[in-house]
């Protein structure tokens, strides 16, 4: 931690962005498996199962785990001593708020982030924690570890209209932090070119809106059909 | 035309400031708007009062003096454009125009508008520039230097050291202003020798200074008079690195 | 008196310089760490000697009133620097360059100390390459060079319209890297407000804190002086509105003796005076006359919109009166014809003060596209200042107060003549003559900082080892901050009606009329009454605010127009003296039938150098005589 915090700017930006890719690929096998909660094929169930079933149990998965826990938690550290130290880094506020142009999601990364962590913490509540048996998984449904029924639980989830739209709202706000963060993580890396960055931009702005929209999608499903 | 601005008046590093606001008659739309502070200080100092101070030089656009947040951007309304060469053509009549200074902790208030940026030049006493001793040089023609390359070069070196990317950004961060240079050295061979050593020592006195991180907002490209590149930053970002992982350990 | 000796070494020319360097005394390097050296202003020359005397070893004190040396006005200039590399193969070489600034200069140069600036030409920009200058290149990685400023090779090395700019940051990254070797001390935001001068010899300056408004003392066994040229003296002129002539007046109060005062660059291309409460004229760099036409309308009064005047009834009169240069004849007379033809009542815009500077023709023939590529960044200045999209219709341009070819006397060391004061770049008088040429302002500062001071400082200081450092508690110190104190003192206290500002507009405006492009001794006598009136008016009824102790902008431009008063009345009295026309100095009494300026060799073949003879008494004039060996004194012809 006292480590961390010696890093240079450039290095904690570094590991941000680095961090930032991991949680994306991650994200991505997430919407692949949570797609199959809606029933677009006949044996949706089997695959989401399936799918869950791997994720729990294959063990290259379970080291992949550690880093993934890992990228959160440095993502999380290192973007709030960031944002401390950019708050530090001007004491005395303008009296008139800035309207200079720049990346307007960019402005509010704490702030979608926190909001994501706290959804986060609920979220593994609601499933991860389950499966280590930390908190009781709701009534009727087994929270025997290698056979946890994360299909139930969340159609369990999804039928309460409030949570569902709180999950959309918290996947539009999960859309502007992901929309700033892609092109974002390629220019903290250092790779920025007249030629290709318009085309990375462009890529950004697809994953910022089908990813966020493949999530919403499920709680929608959820809304119009039940 | 008539003009209401409200002005940040502080009469020294440690007295308290606070704004006052004040009326200018008979402004003209073809004034630049240091020529309107003129006018309003020669309005102050008839009446007896403490002329506003502000930093201004060559009025042309180059030296880098001028400061001044205006309605929220730094240098005020325009594309490229300081505060010198702003004119009041650009302002509405009867809106209160609000001026600040540079805001920053790298940069205290000394009076008034007039903040002190001796942080930039702390930064490049730490490695921007290229150690050649008069009298040493080869002739200037034995290094060929792509023209794209010689371009790019020059392109980051327009820097003028006014610090409206430090005010601009939400973070208060040099990244722009350190990047400029860093990159024109990086892209010059004369500039390689010292590559991993100059970035390495201009950011960590970047960071030591206080200032803020980059978050890649931009804002500091969008104000920037001189229309310095964000792929400067990018192109410090990978020479940082590596440096760091280029380097023998220490 | 002093007889001025300008210490010109023996031998030929090509060899002067070479002999010096190599017969000259040295400092060990023990005995540079205890020398103290004061160096004043960091423009290109300061900036330039900063860096080199700190990588001597000496203990150098740099000053600057800026709040960083970044800022000092050298990064204005636009056009270029020179140098006699014949990169192009074109016939250049170093005897040429010095030709060609010593005919630029009208002949009223010094042979010896012109050669040596074309001579160390090269190595200067050597040294800015070196240090990451990134010039122009051409597509093969080679330099490029361009034309300029009214000669006939291709000599100018050029980064854009920014190549002062990229010098300066050039030199000052070199100052940075002594400061942070701690060879050199960095005191900025102080102005130097009285020179020091014990037994005889430069030894200090007093210097005001313009943060907190301190007296302060600073010692050295040298003082040089880079403090720039005194162009604002016209109030309006292409200068930093901050530049002044202080440094070099304290000097001369002191005893050095002021060189050709009287010659002043007036720039044939500025944008014009538009209006009253105007603050400052931007240059539009001599650049554009490579491409860009200059006309005026055939009919008097014409005040249709200049692309509604046709071909035929455009006078391009540069073209018709100077065939053989056309649009690039040399500043003075690029700006005595604007003036001759807008006095004639043939100039355009409101006030009839301006003349046409097309582009049309180039666009038509390169395209829009290469002149951008040139010129882009005047073009983008031009139109943020008057709101005028050039490609589409003319520049408007007008002649404006610019470079000062006077300034301190000096010898071939760059001493004035205050034994150990030294003044280097546009504060001295040296290489320009009465005129000087495009992009050899640049190319003099660099030299004289970078190849010149390191040499000549070091051949004075090696007689000074003996002399321990200075104690700042002597009573010429203590004298020397008593005055600038009752001045201070003196100019708080007036608590009359009008501004500073308002004194220097009216000065600047005499000056201008009468002591300006041109000149006659009725015009001047005029103006010598109407500063004395001036200055007086000044003394009664200057409103200067707040206090001495803190920060106050007001105060410290008051001192300055309070210095300008007397360094105007100089000017005058110079240009009176000067019967001839030359260079920028044009009498009206001396001209030619077609209204060019007549030269005076068998009378005014000099440099005039002013003696300091005490308050309200008339100064005295040294003559130095110009001889000219190595080349044909001939009639500056342009046509």
């Amino acid at each position: 931690m006292s480590k961390m915090l010696r890093y240079s700017s450039l290095t904690k930006k570094y590991i941000m962005a680095l961090a930032g890719f991991l949680l994306m690929v991650f994200l991505l096998i997430h919407l692949g498996i949570n797609l199959f909660i809606i029933p677009f094929t006949e044996n949706h169930q089997d695959i989401f199962r399936d799918g869950v079933h791997f994720m729990t149990t294959n063990p290259l998965i379970k080291i992949m785990e550690i880093f993934l826990f890992g990228g959160f938690l440095v993502h999380i550290l290192i973007g709030i001593i960031l944002q401390l130290r950019n708050w530090m880094a001007r004491p005395v506020r303008y009296a008139k708020s800035n309207h200079s142009q720049g990346s307007f999601f960019s402005k509010y990364m704490i702030y979608t982030g926190v909001v994501i962590l706290i959804f986060l913490i609920i979220h593994l509540g609601n499933f991860y924690f389950v499966k280590l048996g930390l908190t009781e998984a709701p009534e009727g449904m087994s929270r025997v570890a290698d056979d946890h029924d994360f299909y139930n639980m969340a159609i369990n989830l999804f039928s309460n209209k409030i949570y569902s739209g709180i999950y959309i709202v918290l996947f539009i706000l999960m859309g502007f932090h992901l929309n700033h963060a892609f092109q974002s993580a390629f220019q903290s890396l250092g790779l920025n070119h007249s030629k290709y960055t318009p085309f990375i931009k462009a890529v950004g702005d697809f994953y910022s809106i089908v990813v966020p929209l493949g999530f919403i999608l499920i709680p929608l499903y959820f809304i119009i059909y039940y | 035309m008539n003009i209401k601005l409200k002005v940040w008046r502080q009469k020294s590093a440690k007295e308290k400031g606070k704004f006052v606001k004040y009326t200018l008659e008979n402004a003209s739309p073809e004034m630049s708007f240091l020529e309107m502070l003129d006018a309003l200080n020669t309005k102050l100092i008839l009446q007896g009062d403490d002329p506003v101070a502000f930093e201004h030089d060559c009025r042309e656009g180059i030296c880098g003096c001028c400061s001044l947040y205006i309605n929220g951007r730094p240098h005020g309304p325009g594309e490229k454009t300081t505060t010198c060469e702003l004119h009041m053509r650009s302002f509405k009549e009867g809106k209160t125009i609000v001026i600040e200074p540079w805001r920053s902790r790298g940069f205290p208030v000394l009076k008034d508008l007039i903040v002190d940026r001796h942080a930039f030049d702390k930064i490049l006493i730490a490695g921007g520039f290229i150690s050649n001793e008069a009298g040493t040089a080869q002739d200037a023609n034995s290094i060929l230097i792509r023209k794209d390359k010689a371009d790019e070069a020059f392109d980051s070196a327009v820097c003028i050291g006014c610090a409206a990317c430090v005010a601009a950004c939400k973070n208060a961060s040099a990244m722009l202003f350190v990047s400029a240079k860093v990159s024109q050295f990086a892209l010059l061979q004369q500039g390689k020798v010292e590559a991993k050593q100059r970035v390495q020592a201009m950011v960590r006195k970047m960071d030591e200074l206080g200032f803020g991180n980059c978050t890649n907002t931009y804002a500091c490209e969008a104000e920037c008079p001189k229309g310095i590149s964000v792929t400067n930053i990018a192109r410090m970002n990978r020479e940082f690195f590596g440096a760091r992982i280029g380097t023998q350990k220490s | 008196m002093i007889k001025l000796d300008s210490k010109i070494p023996e031998g030929p020319l090509t060899e002067k310089w070479t002999n010096y360097r190599s017969s000259h005394k040295l400092v060990n390097p023990a005995n540079k760490k205890k020398l103290d050296i004061i160096l004043v202003g960091t423009g290109l020359a300061g900036s330039a000697a900063a860096s080199s005397l700190g990588e001597l070893g000496y203990n150098v004190k740099v000053f600057c009133f800026q709040d960083t040396p970044r800022r000092a006005h050298s990064v204005a200039a636009q056009g270029g620097i020179n140098a006699a590399k014949n990169y192009k193969h074109d016939g250049d070489s170093v005897y040429r360059l010095f030709y060609d600034m010593i005919k630029g200069g009208d002949y009223r140069a010094r042979e010896a100390n012109v050669y040596r600036a074309a001579e160390v030409s090269n190595a200067t920009i050597d040294q800015l390459t070196a240090q990451g200058v990134p010039f122009a290149r051409e597509y093969g990685g080679a330099l490029d060079n361009r034309s300029f400023g009214g000669v006939q090779v291709s000599r100018t090395f050029y980064a854009k319209g920014q190549t002062g700019q990229q010098c300066l940051l050039g030199a000052y990254s070199g100052l940075l890297r002594q400061i942070g070797k701690g060879t050199v001390t960095m005191y900025s935001r102080r102005e130097m407000l009285e020179l020091v001068v014990i037994d005889g010899k430069a030894r200090g300056i007093i210097t005001r804190n313009l943060v907190t408004g301190e007296l302060e003392r600073h010692s050295g066994h040298a003082v040089v002086l880079a403090t720039g040229g005194y162009g604002t003296i016209y109030y309006l002129s292409t200068l930093a509105v901050n530049s002044n002539g202080s440094a070099a007046w304290a000097a001369y109060k002191k005893g050095a003796f002021f060189g050709n005062p009287s010659f002043v660059q007036i720039h044939p291309s500025s944008i014009p005076v538009l209006n009253d409460y105007q603050s400052k004229l931007t240059l539009m760099s001599e650049s554009l006359r490579n491409d860009g036409r200059v006309w005026v309308p055939k009919k008097k009064g014409d005040k249709r919109p200049a692309n509604d005047i046709p071909e035929d009834e455009r006078d391009y009169y540069l073209e018709r009166r100077y065939p053989a240069y056309g649009n690039l004849v040399p500043r003075d007379v690029g700006s005595r014809a604007a003036k001759e033809r807008c006095d004639a009542g043939y100039g355009v815009g409101d006030t009839g003060l301006a003349v046409n500077l097309d582009f049309k023709d180039a666009i038509d023939k390169q395209g829009k596209k290469a002149i951008e590529n040139k010129y882009g960044n005047l073009f983008e200045m031009y139109e943020k200042t008057t709101g005028i999209n050039s490609y589409e219709e003319p520049m408007r341009i007008y002649p404006a107060g610019h470079y000062t070819m006077g300034g301190l006397w000096v010898d071939y060391n760059l001493m004035t003549t205050i034994p150990g004061l030294f003044a280097i770049g546009e504060s001295n008088f040296s290489d320009h003559g009465a005129n000087r040429l495009g992009a050899s302002s640049l190319m003099q500062c660099a030299g004289d900082g970078y190849f010149i001071i390191p040499n000549t400082i070091t051949s004075y200081l090696a007689d000074e080892i003996r002399t321990p450092r200075i104690p700042v508690d002597k009573p010429e110190f203590e004298e020397a901050q008593k005055t600038v104190q009752e001045k201070i003192h003196k100019l708080l206290t007036i608590n009359g009606s009008q501004t500073v500002t308002s004194f220097h507009k009216r000065l600047g405006k005499i000056l201008w009329d009468y002591c300006g492009m041109t000149r006659n001794e009725a015009g001047l006598k005029k103006a010598m009454g109407m500063v004395e009136e001036l200055e007086q008016e000044f003394w009664r009824d200057v409103k200067v605010p707040a206090t001495a102790n803190e920060l106050n902008q007001e105060l410290e431009k008051a001192g300055r127009v309070a210095d300008f008063f007397e360094l105007a009345k100089l000017l005058v009295t110079d240009a009176l003296n000067r019967k001839e026309s030359c260079g920028a100095h044009f009498r009206e009494e001396s001209q030619t039938e077609t209204g060019e300026a007549k030269r005076d060799d068998r009378n005014y073949s000099y440099v005039t150098a002013w003696e300091y003879n005490g308050e309200n008494k008339p100064p005295l004039m040294h003559k130095e005589d110009l001889k000219f060996e190595n080349v044909e004194v001939k009639e500056r012809s342009y046509k």
